[in-house]
């Protein structure tokens, strides 16, 4: 990752970082991004979305696009009967849900440095983790949230196959 | 920094505001010009901006509004008087200003290049020169004394606007607080800020109406356990809440309900700039300045209604000398008119000048290729006068400055198509022409039809639904077959494509013994769309979704159900994109229905007192005709109708029923048209129109009758319209 310096610079007006869980890894998204944090909300499916989009959830009246963030770091999908979690984050003017295992808490990161992404993470990761923090007993992999919520370069299953598409103009008598 | 940010921003919204009002007052000037009360508030307004200005450095601003005071200062004083030159150049400064303010609002300066001061000013000072006294620049007083009789602004509309004259600015004060500073002496209040009421931010509008809807469901989830309780305390405060909420939802929905008079305000300068620019004389009257409206449709609304008063100056009114000759005032009179009707705002311009002439409007259509001459020929007047909001049409002699570029009407059209509404015109050739618009009253809201789909309910708006069809067993076998893999519905005599949702959506048909198709129109394009469920009817509020799933063509956005869940809204011509349906001129001649459904019937009277119906779409008018003009063609009864033949078949007769005996004077008509012919259905009279879900039944099904139905409460058979006009094609 080039973006270290630019990021350092994003990171230092708060210094706080909203964290939580996805398959054993240890995230986090800046305080001021995050809008708030929810427990699992009932989903409406989206059929024909990308396949990160997970459900759209009603969020006080407003309608907020849940994506989840295993299919959208390339992690296998949430065992059966597990309910995630949802971190409500504020991404170029739209809301948008992050689907996540477990919430954890609000740490201090003043004074961590940011590394960059270790090389040897896979690319669906390095796409949505700007940097690195070791912590004590912990690595926290601090997510661009601009990036997570964009779903255009998300891993992709492709798109149901539709049957031939049916034609109308075997209307007899043609047209009158 | 950031007040000085806050405080340009104050000084642009108020300023924007004043310039409205000066607008207007000028152009009321140029008519009582010697109205002192009206030269003060003017005077004040460009005052109150030079003050500002000044405080805020804006140089260029402040020496255009300072010439442009001085000569106020000098038509206040009587030393000069109002005439088409002093209009002319005081509302060229007014547009400079604004310019300048945009550029103020663009990057804060007000040093736009583009925008030429020098010339306005010296116009400005040309006009002082020339007329008056030479004002010397130093004694120029930004102090007038304090006038006493100063009722500002005698707009019926803006009642406030009279109240705070003592009050010296209370309400207001917040906002622009150094221009308040600026103007101490003035003694009076600063017009156009309107001081009964706040400036609200219209982002902080719309969170309010989304917390309030999540309210109300909230409310809805409490009534439904306080129902279910024992504890009266808690029955009570619930039902409290309800009426509670229920208001709340009620006065902020209200909130974002904008008068018309923003628009009207506008219209006096927009119509004194054309009538100058084209040498005609109007006469502009305005009703229903209250009419209020969502403001985002408000938004939307001014352009075409501003091409719409273009149009009605253009080729409407007609110059003096054209008029005079014709026996009519030599000033031409435009009426505007909003009003709210049925749930719809309407907005009416109406002109009193050459109106449209059909004939003119065919010719040129067939010399530009719109339409052929046959089809010409065969269109009424009404049809050609809908000509005009073709793409590419425009019929004005010479291409003027104003309009008659040919791109339009049809943009008109598709504007307010856009919002919901639609626009119609009424023209009288040498009387005049009125059009009318209708839009919604919010954008926000309508009726849809909720239907399910693999545990999933989505939502298809009323304005694409045609009628419903649900085919069982021995029905579905025989109506519905598969052509290479497709397949189609037979409907009446014609082929329906259907498409599956459950299909569309997830790629899979779902297996089922039944099928409810819901017909669908979108466009040009006609299909059956299948769907496991269909719930009911409601109305739903349009949310937009997210970036994410914009790419989507099949979604047109979402809404809220009862129960708080998300519902995706159906896009019909998306899905027919989708899956690649090509458009085919399916022209419906649709007899009465199926199973469930709900469609426009005309209810009507035959044989002495038997009730019939029939689609509503089968009718193409409505005629009474006095019984001596029947006459004889053969066989049939004939009436001379439209330059033509119009044959009668009498109702009563073709579906098995005695016709009601005796003569009457008049005969009532209903006019069914199918594939270009005519024919004149004689019933008893129209009883009725009724749109209602109805279930036909099998009983007095027989010749020209599909079946009767409870309509309102009665039996009544449902007409078999090709059964009854068939016999007649074949004779003739």
């Amino acid at each position: 990752m080039t973006a270290t310096s630019t990021t350092r610079a994003v990171m230092a007006p708060g210094q706080q970082c909203c964290t939580f869980w996805v398959d054993g890894l240890f995230l986090g998204v800046p305080v001021e991004q995050v809008q708030e944090v929810l427990r699992y909300q009932r989903m409406t499916a989206v059929p024909r979305a990308p396949q990160a989009v997970h459900g759209l959830i009603n969020l006080r009246g407003q309608i907020v696009t849940a994506l989840d963030l295993r299919c959208r770091l390339g992690l296998p999908p949430r065992p059966e009967g597990e309910l995630p979690a949802n971190v409500i984050v504020r991404s170029r003017g739209e809301v948008v849900s992050l689907l996540v295992d477990d919430i954890g808490d609000v740490i201090d990161i003043a004074g961590a440095e940011l590394q960059p992404t270790p090389a040897n993470l896979p690319g669906s990761i390095q796409d949505v983790v700007r940097g690195v923090m070791p912590l004590d007993g912990s690595i926290l992999l601090v997510v661009d949230a601009d990036r997570a919520v964009d779903v255009s370069t998300a891993p992709e299953t492709p798109a149901p196959a539709l049957s031939p598409a049916i034609a109308t103009n075997t209307t007899p008598g043609g047209t009158p | 920094m950031n007040d000085d940010a806050e405080i340009i921003q104050e000084f642009l919204v108020e300023s924007h505001e004043n310039l409205d009002h000066l607008d207007r007052d000028l152009v009321e000037l140029e008519r009582s010009p010697g109205s002192r009360e009206l030269l003060s508030s003017v005077f004040r307004t460009i005052h109150t901006i030079k003050g500002t200005s000044g405080f805020l450095a804006f140089h260029r601003l402040e020496s255009l509004t300072h010439v442009g005071e001085n000569l106020l200062s000098q038509l206040r004083d009587g030393k000069m008087t109002m005439d088409v030159e002093v209009t002319h150049v005081l509302l060229s400064m007014v547009d400079t200003v604004r310019a300048l303010l945009e550029g103020v609002e663009r990057n804060g300066l007000d040093t736009d290049p583009t925008v030429d001061v020098d010339v306005v000013v010296a116009a400005l000072q040309r006009v002082l020169d020339g007329e008056a006294a030479p004002a010397p620049v130093a004694e120029l007083t930004p102090e007038p004394e304090p006038v006493v009789e100063l009722t500002p602004e005698p707009e019926p509309e803006v009642v406030e606007d009279r109240l705070p004259l003592v009050a010296a600015e209370p309400a207001a004060a917040p906002a622009p607080a150094p221009a308040v500073a600026e103007e101490p002496a003035d003694g009076t209040e600063k017009r156009g800020v309107v001081d009964s009421s706040v400036r609200v931010d219209i982002e902080l509008l719309d969170s309010l109406v989304q917390l309030v809807g999540e309210l109300v469901l909230t409310r809805n989830q409490i009534l439904q356990r306080a129902e279910a309780s024992d504890d009266i305390e808690l029955v009570r405060a619930a039902q409290r809440l309800n009426l509670v909420a229920s208001e709340l939802q009620e006065d902020v929905m209200r909130t974002r309900m904008q008068p018309m008079a923003q628009v009207w305000s506008k219209m006096p300068r927009i119509v004194r700039d054309l009538a100058h620019q084209l040498g005609r004389e109007v006469e502009l009257e305005m009703e229903g300045h209250d009419t209020e409206l969502d403001r985002s449709l408000l938004e939307a609304l001014k352009g075409p209604l501003a091409h719409l008063v273009r149009n009605a100056l253009d080729h409407g009114l007609e110059p003096r000398d054209v008029r005079v000759a014709a026996g009519k005032s030599p000033a031409g009179r435009l009426h505007l008119r909003a009003y709210h009707e049925s749930g719809q705002v309407v907005v009416e311009i109406d002109d009193d000048g050459a109106g449209i002439d059909p004939v003119k409007i065919g010719e040129a259509a067939v010399s530009r290729g719109v339409i052929t001459r046959e089809a010409f020929a065969r269109m009424e007047p009404r049809e050609v006068l809908d000509l005009i909001f073709r793409a590419g049409f425009s019929t004005a002699a010479a291409v003027t400055n104003v309009s008659g570029r040919g791109v339009g009407m049809d943009v008109v059209r598709t504007n307010i198509e856009r919002i919901g509404g639609s626009v119609d015109i009424l023209s009288t050739v040498g009387a005049g022409t009125t059009c009318r618009v209708r839009i919604p009253l919010t954008l926000a809201i309508i009726p849809a039809l909720v239907v399910a789909e693999g545990g999933e309910r989505y939502a298809i708006p009323q304005a694409n639904l045609v009628e419903l069809v649900r085919l069982e067993g021995q029905d579905l076998r025989d109506s519905v077959e598969t052509l290479a893999g497709a397949p189609v519905l037979r409907l009446r005599g014609r082929l329906l494509p259907l498409v599956s949702l459950g299909e569309t959506l997830t790629g899979q048909r779902p297996e089922t013994d039944a099928l409810t198709v819901v017909v669908v129109q979108a466009d040009d394009i006609r299909f059956g769309l299948c769907v496991a469920e269909v719930h009911d009817t409601q109305e739903i509020v349009v949310k937009p979704i997210g970036r994410q799933l914009k790419a989507l063509p099949v979604y047109a956005g979402a809404t809220i159900m009862g129960d708080g869940q998300v519902a995706l809204i159906l896009d019909v011509g998306g899905i027919a994109r989708v899956r690649a349906l090509t458009p085919t001129e399916f022209t419906d001649t649709s007899t009465v229905s199926a199973d469930v459904g709900s469609q426009a019937l005309l209810v009507l009277e035959v044989a002495n007192g038997r009730r019939a119906a029939l689609p509503l779409t089968a009718v193409s008018r409505l005629e009474e005709f006095d019984s001596s003009r029947i006459e004889r063609s053969g066989s049939s009864e004939v009436v001379q109708y439209r330059d033509g033949i119009l044959r009668l078949l009498r109702l009563a007769p073709a579906i098995g029923l005695q016709d009601t005996p005796g003569e009457r004077e008049q005969i009532s008509v209903v006019v069914h048209e199918e594939n270009g012919r005519r024919v004149g259905i004689v019933i008893d009279r129209v009883l009725d129109v009724v749109d209602e879900a109805i279930v036909t039944t099998d009983v007095g099904r027989r010749a020209g009758v599909l079946g009767s139905a409870v309509v309102q409460d009665r039996v009544t058979d449902l007409v078999d319209l090709d059964a009854v006009v068939r016999p007649l094609e074949l004779i003739s």
